[in-house]
């Protein structure tokens, strides 16, 4: 009993590390590249390369003053950030980065994650509700709209991959693509589902929902700033803020956690298990394909112009879920062929 | 020239029943002092001397007719100005007028009130754009547009009750 | 969203844009009825950097006055100067001799296509694209060096004299501006790739804020508004001044109405100002800036006077009344934002708040210039 306290501990606490660092250090991360995109530095005066902007930014950050503004309701207003931070974390928890590191593999591991994920969009609306203020009140009104709107092709799509895998455990989904990088799900290569030319598309669908999900340009039509000034955070201040940003980057986390497991083949090696260090299927692979796959997150955000709401809801609503239900049907009925 | 005939002829039809001006003596070479009020009518500038084509004097009551006229041929409205005439205690407003394609002709449309009274139609019905220009001549001198749907100040704050182009304001 | 829609009166909120909001680029308020995201209707309120630059003109003399042109637009800021000067050398009767007049020419169409730049630049971050911004003020730093080098400043010019010029160029001006066409027309070529192929960008521009040719002339707007509208109208090319009869140049003009057709029209605007400072260079006489005999005090004979100029943002008209003083009796500056934004008000009925936005931009808007 104690020991297993002690785990469940040790990991959240891992878990927060991870987040905190993660958060702060891709916040370093984007600021370098969209330097990088933009011909110019980036930041550059705190330590080696700015390496030291973070800490001093979340330093600056919560010895700010936490403004509340008048007549909100005060209980809402301060869970918000809370609730936006709080479900990225736990979703940590069944998330594996290799064979043995784990916090805790969970049979349901992707339903845990989908469950927290929409919880996520939940702190939009409670900060847009609680925030009186008609910016916030409009972006909370699009961000809830636009979750529910992704949050269909992207379940559909991992049902998808589910159905080819036969498990919800993540970790069962990841041993079914060891083996080289033809084995992994983005390749209409598997057997079992005779060559299902449409997952390469899949891969596509689940890519642009985790965008959407994460709402990260070009679909931040939450917190698009020339329209909604900062949308549902622009009331507030200090940590608060702080609280929204580092949830807004572990959820990017684990959107790129996501699509590697599901389709890239999570912390195996591309070419296979030759059996010596860097070659085995171990955590580094598992890292390399997160942080590729959040270097474009970056690059697209600062490559693009934003949508509109209603171009992002056509995307979803004629397009990505149409695509993705049809690959459903097909991959089903290719399951039963072969 | 073609379309400058074509304006002054349609506006003369506003004049009808005065004698056709001639163009009057250039003010310069008159010497300062000696002001000739002007009587409503049409002049011809010269372009290069004065930047426009067409001087319209008329009365206010005649000003949405010719407005008319001039909307009908195709010109925009540039802009709407007063000045202040504190000698002869009256007030001008100034209509300025151009085209959009290469039959160059610029009209200004002029029109005196007394200062105690400064009252004109608006032209909003005609050229929509006018709203703007309208209010912030309201602003600074206090001329009322009849008929504008909204003459609040525009550039001056919400509560101005002051019109600072006006020569005798006093800051 | 182009089917109509009908909104209900009752069911609506006030949202107040501004006058502090990312998207007004700078102090403007517009006051929107919303029926949820679209716009039942709305109103500008101007007036919040309102200095009464008029009644400053009545209060100095002429040559007093020139810098408060910079203070107008600040973005094309010597297209004013020019006006300004054009009508008091009009009034006076000033000879401008010719080197000065290409000069003019030279500096204005480099200060258009760094007003344009900053556009461009503020037009996609309305949009929500950082990155263009960036590589635009980058060129246009590259024009503010070389303004500064002959104006000794970097925004609010004061370049022009009444007949003249402050100072003549030098050769590492003239080489200066040879290597920046050089590098602008490269560089126009990725703007053309990144931005205007873009597809979230046509999608968001084309068949969006429709002015049409009725609208433009009800609301007198002019410049790269009209010039979307297809009114093919410059007061470069209609209305010649200056030394522009004797370039050769297009002036664009798209049919399509929308905010996509101003934003390829400021696009080409930007090549064409290049040929034109392209044959300035080459055809630039030798001579003085400045008059032989001008003036000492600048006195305009009594009457009044027009004079117009195309400034980067359309038709700017400058009324100057005189009573034969050392101050202006009256001037009236007719801006051409003014004209421009007034039709916001009534083309942006029914839009959804992000499309509004997007064409406010589209309007290339300065508030200084608006409120003077």
């Amino acid at each position: 009993m104690s020991l297993t306290l002690f785990n469940v501990v040790l990991a959240v606490f891992i878990a927060i590390c991870f987040v905190g660092a993660n958060a702060a250090y891709l916040v370093w991360c984007e600021r370098k590249g969209a330097g990088l995109f933009q011909r110019r530095p980036g930041p550059m005066e705190n330590g080696p390369w700015g390496l030291l902007q973070p800490p001093i930014d979340g330093l600056k950050l919560m010895t700010k003053q936490l403004l509340i503004p008048g007549g909100v309701d005060k209980a809402i207003f301060m869970v918000a950030p809370v609730l936006a931070m709080f479900p990225a974390l736990i979703s940590f928890v069944t998330i594996p980065f290799s064979n043995s590191i784990v916090a805790h593999p969970i049979d349901v591991g992707v339903l845990m994650i989908f469950a927290f994920a929409a919880l996520g969009s939940m702190s939009l609306l409670v900060a847009g509700w609680g925030s009186r203020n008609k910016y916030s009140m409009i972006s909370s009104v699009r961000a809830v709209s636009q979750t529910v709107a992704y949050e269909i092709p992207l379940m559909i799509t991992t049902i998808t991959i589910v159905m080819i895998s036969g498990s919800l455990n993540l970790g069962d989904i990841v041993q079914s693509q060891l083996g080289g990088f033809w084995h992994w799900n983005i390749w209409p290569l598997q057997k079992q589902v005779g060559f299902n030319l449409l997952m390469p598309i899949s891969f596509l669908i689940l890519f642009v929902c985790s965008v959407a999900e994460t709402n990260r340009a070009p679909f931040d039509l939450g917190e698009a700033e020339s329209e909604l000034v900062a949308g549902f955070h622009t009331e507030y201040s200090s940590m608060g803020f702080g609280l929204f940003f580092m949830g807004e980057y572990a959820n990017i986390v684990i959107g790129a956690c996501l699509t590697v497991i599901l389709f890239l083949g999570g912390w195996s090696c591309p070419i296979g298990d030759l059996g010596f260090f860097p070659f085995t299927h171990n955590v580094g692979w598992f890292l390399l394909k997160i942080y590729l796959i959040i270097f474009v997150f970056i690059w697209i955000r600062w490559t693009f112009p934003r949508t509109t709401i209603y171009g992002l809801l056509n995307l979803s609503w004629k397009y990505l879920i149409p695509i993705s239900l049809f690959n459903l049907l097909l991959t089903a009925g290719l399951l039963k062929v072969f | 020239m073609k379309i400058q005939e074509k304006t002054k002829e349609a506006l003369s039809t506003l004049f009808a029943d005065l004698p056709p001006s001639e163009p009057e003596p250039d003010d310069a070479e008159e010497g300062e002092k000696k002001p000739v009020p002007r009587g409503n009518g049409i002049i011809e500038q010269d372009y290069l001397l004065k930047g426009f084509h067409l001087d319209v004097q008329l009365e206010s009551e005649q000003l949405l007719e010719a407005v008319q006229i001039i909307f009908d041929l195709g010109y925009y409205l540039e802009s709407i100005t007063g000045v202040d005439w504190i000698k002869d205690d009256q007030l001008e407003v100034v209509y300025d007028f151009s085209r959009y394609d290469f039959d160059l002709c610029r009209t200004v449309l002029r029109t005196r009130l007394p200062r105690s009274a400064p009252q004109l139609p608006s032209i909003t019905p005609i050229y929509t754009g006018a709203s703007w220009h309208e209010r912030e001549t309201h602003d600074f001198f206090g001329i009322i547009f009849d008929g504008h749907p909204h003459l609040v100040p525009l550039l001056l704050p919400e509560d101005a009750d002051f019109h600072p182009l006006l020569k005798d304001f006093k800051a | 969203m182009t089917e109509p829609i009908s909104l209900q009166p009752d069911e609506t909120f006030v949202l107040n844009v501004g006058p502090q909001h990312p998207a007004t680029h700078g102090v403007l308020r517009v006051k929107m009825t919303m029926d949820g995201e679209y716009i039942y209707n709305a109103e500008t309120v101007l007036g919040y950097i309102h200095r009464m630059h008029e009644k400053m003109a009545e209060n100095r003399t002429y040559p007093q006055f020139m810098p408060n042109m910079g203070r107008l637009d600040y973005l094309s800021a010597m297209a004013f100067n020019h006006g300004y000067a054009l009508v008091v050398e009009r009034a006076c009767g000033i000879e401008v001799p010719e080197r000065a007049e290409y000069i003019r020419v030279i500096t204005v169409e480099l200060n258009r296509i760094s007003s344009h730049l900053v556009w461009l630049g503020a037009y996609v971050l309305d949009l929500g694209g950082f990155t263009p911004l960036m590589y635009c003020f980058d060129d246009r730093e590259q024009i503010l060096d070389l303004l500064e080098s002959v104006t000794g400043s970097r925004l609010t010019y004061c370049y022009f004299r009444f007949g003249g010029l402050y100072n003549d160029i030098d050769d590492d001006f003239i080489s200066g501006t040879r290597a920046f066409i050089k590098r602008m027309r490269k560089e126009l070529k990725m703007y053309a790739k990144l931005v205007t192929g873009n597809i979230i960008l046509m999608r968001r521009l084309k068949d969006h804020g429709p002015v049409d040719q009725d609208m433009c002339q009800r609301y007198g707007a002019t410049g790269p508004v009209a010039r979307g509208s297809g009114i093919n109208y410059d007061v470069r090319r209609n209305e010649p001044y200056s030394v522009y009869p004797e370039f050769d140049f297009e002036v664009p003009v798209y049919g399509e109405c929308d905010s996509y057709a101003r934003y390829l029209v400021r696009m080409d605007e930007m090549e064409q100002s290049l040929r034109i400072i392209e044959q300035a260079l080459d055809k630039l006489p030798d001579g003085p800036v400045n008059p032989k005999k001008k003036p000492k005090l600048i006195k305009p004979p009594p009457g009044d006077y027009f004079a117009a100029v195309e400034t980067a943002r359309g038709n700017f008209g400058i009324r100057m009344v005189s009573d034969g003083s050392k101050n202006a009796y009256r001037l009236k500056l007719r801006s051409p934002t003014y004209s421009n934004m007034h039709l916001f008000d009534e083309a942006c009925r029914g839009m959804l708040i992000a499309d509004a936005l997007a064409f406010m931009g589209s309007l290339d808007l300065v508030i200084p210039e608006m409120d003077r």
